[in-house]
């Protein structure tokens, strides 16, 4: 059997230590010892798969999908962007799966006592697959800051939650996007885990004027890199 | 220097607190989807014995994750997985992929699938049967990848290259769920520790 084509290895650089004490509850879930470092297998190179039939018609808009007596509270924005991979090649029918809190900062989760109010008509989650191309879009609201137990007064920035699947397990990626220009984004120990300047840019979605919608929506722009799959050029030629 | 045109991959973020919302919302407190994915691993028409895996996620002072969510991800029983270059086949209905969610009082978790058959590894080589565990929480800056393999399968574990491949032989246990019976039915304990004594051995893949 022709070795399958692996994924390039991740650069442990552009991620987060998994020990981050300015991060307080990472330092009792971090591991001490290093990861074993595998050569992929079918098992790493697979991945799940999804279909349009797992989603309903309104799991990317997050205005729609749980309001009952009217819109949600909040500015409405267009999230919209590409999955593509370290080679610049879009990842076409991938799940993007988004998780956020309400215009006012709060989560609709049981777990979740911040004093701001739940917004009725807002669930807080959606999800799409991407394209031919790897274009999604979420339409939604824009969520709010809110303040954290970690040191007496710590906020996060305003952010939005995503899960990304790409073609293999490998790939597998959760992150949380931000929105240009929040101040709270550099006081943020949860964004200061990224020791790297330019990683923490690539969290930033971007205000996107030419998708916005006049007289609607804002429309904000943040494009996902999931790693890049080896060539399998040398099978290639020998076959062609 | 000049650049090679690669693209730099999207920073990992912890999927924090409430991981819930966002991918099982039912364990939320709301039901907002027709479906939510990852229930059902296995399927009704999968072949193989129908087992059981359970267990916990501990942290470095012995306390048990609560807010844990974890992805399983497994060949069917023949050993083939449901993607496009997985080996072969699979049962209608077979996805082979879950999401387990922890009891939020005590942190247990468990989940329902058949046992998967081995798979080939490098060079030749046999896998000995295993489920790839991927593991998501609040204070997890990047997802923890693990393996869980089988008790009774001790003869597929001695020849599994990639237990082998931990050079530590006391380590190698902690990827080993144990086999008991549960009212006839089989049910696999695997308890991962993310730090402290007898940590779980994570993986880059």
């Amino acid at each position: 059997m022709t070795p399958a084509a692996e994924y390039y290895q991740r650069d442990p650089n552009r991620h987060a230590p998994a020990l981050t004490p300015g991060y307080k509850t990472s330092v009792a879930r971090s591991p001490r010892y290093a990861p074993i470092s595998l050569e992929q297998t079918v098992s790493e190179i697979t991945g799940p798969t999804f279909g349009h039939a797992d989603l309903g018609p309104l799991d990317h808009d997050l205005i729609k999908n749980y309001a009952t007596t009217g819109d949600p509270i909040g500015e409405r924005i267009i999230l919209h962007g590409r999955v593509l991979d370290e080679n610049a090649r879009p990842v076409p029918g991938t799940l993007v799966e988004i998780w956020q809190a309400n215009a006012g900062g709060r989560y609709r989760h049981k777990k979740d006592s911040y004093l701001a109010p739940i917004d009725p008509n807002f669930g807080g989650c959606g999800r799409t697959m991407t394209d031919d191309q790897g274009y999604y879009f979420f339409r939604t609201v824009k969520p709010g800051a809110y303040p954290w137990r970690n040191m007496v007064n710590n906020w996060r920035p305003a952010h939005i939650h995503v899960s990304v699947f790409g073609a293999s397990f490998s790939q597998r990626l959760i992150t949380q996007l931000y929105f240009e220009g929040d101040p709270l984004i550099p006081l943020c120990p949860i964004v200061q885990t990224i020791p790297d300047p330019d990683a923490i840019q690539a969290l930033i979605a971007r205000l996107d004027m030419n998708a916005s919608i006049p007289l609607d929506s804002i429309a904000y722009r943040f494009d996902i890199v999931l790693r890049g799959r080896r060539s399998t050029l040398f099978e290639n030629r020998l076959e062609g | 220097m000049t650049q090679l045109p690669y693209l730099k991959e999207t920073p990992s973020q912890t999927a924090g607190p409430y991981v819930h919302i966002g991918l099982a919302p039912g364990a939320a407190g709301f039901d907002i989807y027709d479906r939510e994915l990852g229930h059902d691993i296995a399927g009704p028409n999968a072949k193989g014995e129908r087992i059981r895996v359970e267990g916990l996620v501990i942290d470095g002072t012995g306390s048990p994750i609560k807010d844990v969510m974890l992805e399983a991800w497994q060949a069917n029983a023949t050993g083939h997985y449901a993607h496009p270059e997985g080996g072969g086949p699979v049962e209608d209905g077979f996805r082979g992929w879950g999401r387990v969610i922890t009891d939020f009082a005590t942190g247990e978790w468990a989940f329902d699938t058949v046992k998967p058959g081995p798979v080939p590894g490098r060079n030749g080589t046999v896998q000995a049967p295993h489920i790839t565990l991927w593991i998501v929480a609040r204070g997890i800056n990047i997802g923890l990848t693990t393996r869980l393999y089988f008790d009774d399968e001790a003869a597929a574990n001695a020849a599994d290259p990639v237990l082998n491949l931990i050079e530590w032989e006391r380590r190698r246990p902690s990827l080993i769920a144990c086999r008991r019976d549960v009212n006839g039915k089989p049910v696999y304990r695997f308890d991962i520790r993310i730090q402290g004594e007898d940590e779980t051995v994570f993986f880059d893949i």
